[in-house]
């Protein structure tokens, strides 16, 4: 080992790629001067909605697209013109793609076969593969006779026999059910930590971000709008669609009062003031600056009356077994959602009607760079 | 497998009979076709087979197995003795070696065609389709004069290669097998092609990339993955090819000449100058055995491939 800091060894390492598909008029920039280096050993997430270029970015990664500009270095080489069949980065595909003329132990040999591996290797390596995505039973069956959670197995399994560097799983996911799915996130986390390999994860489903990555990369029209753990995503959305994309947001009207490094006094529209932070790469440059706010619903919480930063009328209380959800006219006219947590013991019953104030917690007043 | 016991006869088994009668009597119809327009012909040429020949065509109601014994032998007019008969041994051979440079050259040329077909967008598939079909809509003897008008000594392609001097004298292409393949391959391609389309249309095109992403070479994902795919197709395509090339009759008369004869022109010979019924039927069932020995090959031979690989 050198002295190069784990943060400074990339495995892949994507340098202002741009993908337009079509030409003239008609063209489509899906994926727009993007920069983005992966650790080793780390679990990527590309988020965004569909159409955001996410899977673009991925397939050009797996060399099914190549880029209209920019590079893609693996572990510091240029990879971005070779076909998919020499960059030893594997994929589990959206639909799985499993051979359906062989069967599970045969479609995991494959890629193995292709790199021309010795016979005697091949058959230990399947059966380790096996193993790990506990499916050694079935390892005769055709993947037509097994279910779609275990077809996901061995498409992982197929996938991560060659030992890639880098595995590429596109929403791979998306066509389990809601229980199957949870298995499958901490099955995918597992596998993740026991292999050491690079996981780049293409998802639009924020919760499976947010549980598995070790960082988020927010997309949008091509572009990622920001880059972060998932607490960091989660708790200090730099940009008014990464706020409304993961999880849910109250945004508040306010100004700049007073500034200090990277924190800033905030005035609400109750003329109450709340500290905040501001997002990389914003220095608001006045005092005075109008700017948009964000709260996460459960960082605030319903007070009586001269308590709270934000004076409103309780419209709505919704209860959904875990939490009570308090929807609070605010004055000046939006309306903010207040998360409790539901406990036993809880004593104050609010009415709808009720005039009474909302208090955020400290720290919990994030500025967006808009 | 229990219930075949007496005991549950009675209401399941009853219905299950009528339901067998029902089957029989919708099937009737069918049936009849299939006796009057396959399996009864096929006897008639099995009883002519067993015949003697009439001096002017027909047969004589005695049983000899002269027209079975001529397909391969022949007597000698003065000693009586059996030799091989050369002349159909090579027509046999030349009708089954033909066939399979057919289907050989029209998949070679079939299977890139369908390939590129499936691969077009989907709104175009139906064009590329079409145009593959229309050959069909002229008469095949124009079709095939067609074909000599290119190939013949002051032919198209001989005019051709003579002008840019490549050749001194014509190439001779007309009246050899060569030429016979080339008119089955051309007039055969399109029961090759929508076959194997067919089958490529259901092929998942990301079963491919999967394949590239595994270290699959191009050749290997052909090889691996498309081909064992579209096997259903493939297999379909070359029996429709295969068969009909076998009893060709009016290509080889035509671009072979008459003197390279294929099986197809050695029954009509038979039926025709040759006043040899019997022969003629032996002939044909002759060939009728060659295409189902061969189909079973194939069929057998296809279905063992991929299974074999395990680990």
């Amino acid at each position: 080992m050198d002295h190069e800091t784990l943060q400074d060894r990339f495995s892949i390492e994507v340098r202002e790629i741009t993908k337009t598909f079509g030409n003239g008029a008609t063209a489509v920039t899906a994926v727009d001067n993007v920069s983005l280096n992966i650790r080793e050993n780390e679990f990527l997430t590309l988020l965004g909605p569909s159409g955001c270029g996410k899977t673009t970015l991925l397939r050009m990664v797996a060399g099914f697209e190549h880029p209209s500009a920019g590079q893609i270095l693996l572990a510091g080489a240029d990879i971005s013109h070779l076909p998919p069949f020499k960059r030893p980065v594997n994929t589990v595909f959206q639909s799985y793609a499993l051979f359906p003329h062989m069967t599970v132990a045969q479609n995991i040999a494959f890629g193995l076969e292709m790199q021309g591996k010795p016979e005697a290797e091949i058959h230990k390596t399947v059966n380790e593969m096996l193993d790990l995505v506990r499916m050694a039973e079935l390892r005769d069956r055709r993947t037509d006779q097994i279910s779609g959670g275990q077809q996901q197995r061995v498409a992982l399994a197929r996938a991560l026999a060659p030992n890639p560097e880098v595995l590429l799983l596109d929403e791979p996911l998306s066509a389990l059910d809601y229980k199957l799915r949870k298995d499958m996130q901490i099955e995918l986390k597992r596998l993740q930590h026991e292999t050491g390999i690079t996981f780049i994860f293409v998802t639009h489903d924020q919760e499976e971000a947010l549980t598995m990555s070790d960082r988020v990369a927010v997309m949008n029209a091509g572009k990622i709008l920001q880059l972060g753990s998932p607490r960091d995503i989660y708790d200090h959305p730099a940009e008014r669609f990464v706020a409304n994309f993961i999880g849910d947001t109250n945004f508040l009207d306010s100004s700049i009062s007073e500034k200090n490094g990277r924190k800033v006094t905030l005035k609400l529209v109750s003329g109450s003031e709340v500290s905040a932070d501001l997002p990389d790469g914003f220095d608001p440059p006045s005092i005075g600056k109008k700017v948009t706010a964000v709260v996460r619903p459960e960082h605030a919480k319903v007070s009586p009356r001269g308590e709270g930063q934000l004076n409103g009328t309780l419209s709505n209380i919704v209860y959904v077994g875990t939490d009570t959800h308090y929807y609070v006219d605010i004055e000046g006219g939006s309306t903010f959602v207040a998360r409790i947590q539901n406990s036993r013991g809880a004593d104050v019953s609010w009415s709808v009607g009720q005039e009474i104030d909302v208090s955020i917690e400290d720290n919990a007043v994030q500025v967006l760079r808009d | 497998m229990a219930g075949n016991t007496a005991i549950e006869d009675n209401p399941v088994e009853r219905a299950n009979r009528a339901d067998v009668r029902a089957r029989w009597l919708l099937s009737t119809p069918a049936l009849i076709v299939l006796f009057c327009a396959a399996s009864g012909p096929l006897l008639i040429m099995l009883i002519y087979s067993f015949l003697e020949p009439g001096d002017y065509g027909g047969i004589e109601w005695a049983f000899s197995t002269d027209g079975w014994v001529n397909v391969v032998l022949q007597r000698d007019i003065f000693e009586g003795t059996l030799s091989l008969a050369d002349a159909h041994v090579s027509i046999l051979w030349r009708s089954v070696r033909l066939s399979l440079l057919t289907t050989l050259t029209a998949f070679a040329l079939g299977f890139p065609t369908a390939y590129f077909i499936a691969t077009r967008p989907r709104e175009s598939r139906s064009i590329w389709l079409f145009l593959v079909t229309i050959p069909f809509w002229i008469n095949l003897l124009i079709r095939t004069f067609a074909i000599m008008e290119l190939i013949r000594n002051k032919g198209v392609i001989n005019i051709i290669l003579m002008s840019l001097g490549i050749i001194d004298e014509p190439i001779q292409m007309l009246f050899t097998d060569f030429a016979i393949m080339v008119g089955m391959t051309y007039v055969y391609l399109p029961l090759m092609v929508l076959p194997i389309y067919a089958s490529m249309e259901k092929f998942d095109f990301r079963l491919v990339e999967a394949g590239y992403d595994l270290y699959a070479s191009r050749f290997k994902v052909l090889k691996r993955i498309i081909l064992p795919l579209t096997k259903p197709g493939i297999v379909a395509g070359s029996i429709l090819v295969f068969i009909p090339s076998l009893g060709a009759y009016v290509t080889p008369r035509i671009l072979g000449g008459g003197k390279n004869m294929m099986l197809g022109n050695l029954i009509g010979l038979q039926f025709g100058q040759g006043r040899n019924w019997p022969l003629g039927a032996a002939l044909a069932l002759t060939l009728l055995m060659i295409v189902m020995v061969a189909l079973l090959l194939y069929v057998r031979g296809v279905g063992k491939t991929e299974n074999n690989r395990g680990h």
